[in-house]
């Protein structure tokens, strides 16, 4: 459990001293939901209307941006071959990264997603569900991420691979993650659509690092 | 099973078999056509418009079941190491994503004639747009790195990551209300479309298995032979540069 938490620590003390991943991501979040009033046009009943899809999915662009980092600099300086002797299990590892990851990007977006609906003009009934979906669905981008990452360590042009190979297995959590925010603000019960988003996190909380670190055990032979 | 993982005894399995699948394929998507075309009775409902099913479904389940082959490969490939495992599953991928794109195709196409939309983001649709992402994530994926052996290894897990999704794809028309409309063969209490149209909805069905069949074993096939070629000129490379650097060359005036 130590050294679960001590990697849990390294990772955060590297983003931190880094300059700034979780800055990074937040600003690419405000930056481009400030696109769309220009792009779509300021009214803000349309704004209102589609400010649960914008602020998702820019929240899961946003998150996906910062995912090839995840192993890509202890693959390269070969600290992760190190990582993977230590008697701590790999998939305990993946998910210590993963928490970590999430600690510096799911958690920032969740807690400024409410500032960007203001600008959005969301139904004030949508804020809570907002966060609430935020923070049930973010953390299982970062585990679905994870094994995108681990898989494509070393590749030509990881970064976009990387996108292609996450992107259409991050579609269910948008799904429910904007229905629950549209059920809310349509008068009908959220609960449902929170309970699959948490469902897909129960599912991706054993299954991804297991599979991640899979990818990292064949990226490391 | 293992005994048939031999590429030497694949190679002459394949060579026997695949004409005749080949063969019986044309044979009976000639036929399948003949019947869903000129036999099978127009739908009481959407008239002639109905025989685009002939193509729509088969191609749908292939696009399933080539997955489910590609994931199972992977499986073997990963759990006994099998090369030829991996190489079915990286030869059958191309053809899965093929099948699912025509599905989509003629999907969008009927969907104009019937709902009159050629899109609806319900969730069978969009189901199976994400299973031809997953295949183009496959083959990108397996192609991506410098060393081949890497690529298919990572493909393999990415393959059974994929699986989550073959579920969500047969159950989507029964846990959403959808306009797709829901399971109508394979289902409990015997199927509910009528004879006339089923039989050659089977021999369709049929017809793109082995044809999917004929042509899995001609890429197996390419890519053994393309394998044993690269290792042929790698051979020649080596053989070429050890005589350049014998001493009896180098001593030469």
């Amino acid at each position: 459990m130590t050294a679960f938490r001590r990697l849990i620590l390294r990772d955060l003390r590297l983003a931190f001293r880094q300059g700034g991943d979780a800055a990074m991501v937040v600003g690419f979040f405000v930056l481009t939901v400030i696109l769309f009033p220009f792009g779509v046009g300021p009214e803000p009943e349309l704004l209102a209307r589609i400010a649960a899809g914008i602020v998702w999915v820019t929240a899961l662009l946003a998150a996906l941006l910062s995912l090839e980092r995840l192993f890509q600099a202890d693959w390269e300086d070969g600290s992760l071959e190190a990582l993977a002797l230590m008697p701590l299990p790999l998939e305990a590892q993946v998910l210590a990264k993963c928490l970590a990851h999430w600690l510096v990007t799911g958690l920032p977006l969740s807690l400024v997603a409410p500032l960007l609906a203001l600008l959005l003009h969301l139904e004030p009934a949508g804020y809570p569900v907002l966060v609430l979906s935020l923070l049930l669905g973010t953390p299982s981008l970062s585990l679905i991420g994870a094994v995108g990452a681990a898989l494509s360590l070393g590749a030509r042009r990881g970064g976009v691979l990387l996108s292609l190979l996450v992107l259409p297995l991050y579609i269910p959590v948008l799904i429910f993650g904007v229905a629950a925010i549209e059920a809310r603000i349509g008068g009908f019960a959220a609960r449902p659509h929170l309970l699959l988003l948490g469902a897909l996190l129960a599912g991706a909380l054993p299954l991804a690092p297991l599979a991640a670190a899979a990818a990292l055990r064949q990226a490391l032979d | 099973m293992h005994r048939f993982a031999n590429p030497a005894r694949f190679m002459r399995l394949s060579a026997a078999i695949m004409p005749w699948c080949a063969a019986l394929a044309a044979v009976l998507l000639g036929l399948g056509l003949y019947l869903a075309l000129f036999v099978a009775p127009p739908d009481y409902q959407q008239g002639e418009d109905v025989r685009i099913m002939f193509i729509h479904v088969p191609a749908a389940w292939m696009a399933s079941f080539v997955y489910a082959l590609m994931a199972l490969a992977s499986a073997v490939a990963i759990i006994w190491r099998h090369p030829l495992a991996d190489i079915a599953a990286q030869s059958a991928a191309p053809l899965g994503a093929g099948f699912t794109l025509l599905c989509l195709v003629t999907g969008s196409l009927w969907g104009e004639r019937m709902w009159g939309t050629w899109w609806v983001w319900d969730a069978r649709l969009t189901s199976v747009l994400v299973l031809f992402f997953l295949y183009l994530g496959y083959i990108a994926l397996v192609n991506a790195f410098d060393e081949p052996g890497r690529g298919a290894r990572a493909g393999a897990i990415l393959a059974l990551v994929g699986v989550v999704n073959l579920p969500i794809i047969k159950f989507s028309v029964d846990w959403w209300n959808t306009l797709h409309q829901p399971a109508s063969v394979f289902r409990l209490g015997g199927p509910t479309i009528a004879p006339s149209m089923l039989w050659p909805l089977l021999v369709m069905a049929l017809g793109f298995m082995l044809f999917f069949a004929a042509l899995l074993m001609v890429r197996m096939r390419t890519a053994l032979i393309a394998a044993k070629v690269r290792a042929l000129r790698l051979a020649e490379v080596e053989r070429h540069a050890a005589a350049v650097l014998t001493p009896r060359q180098a001593a030469l005036p």
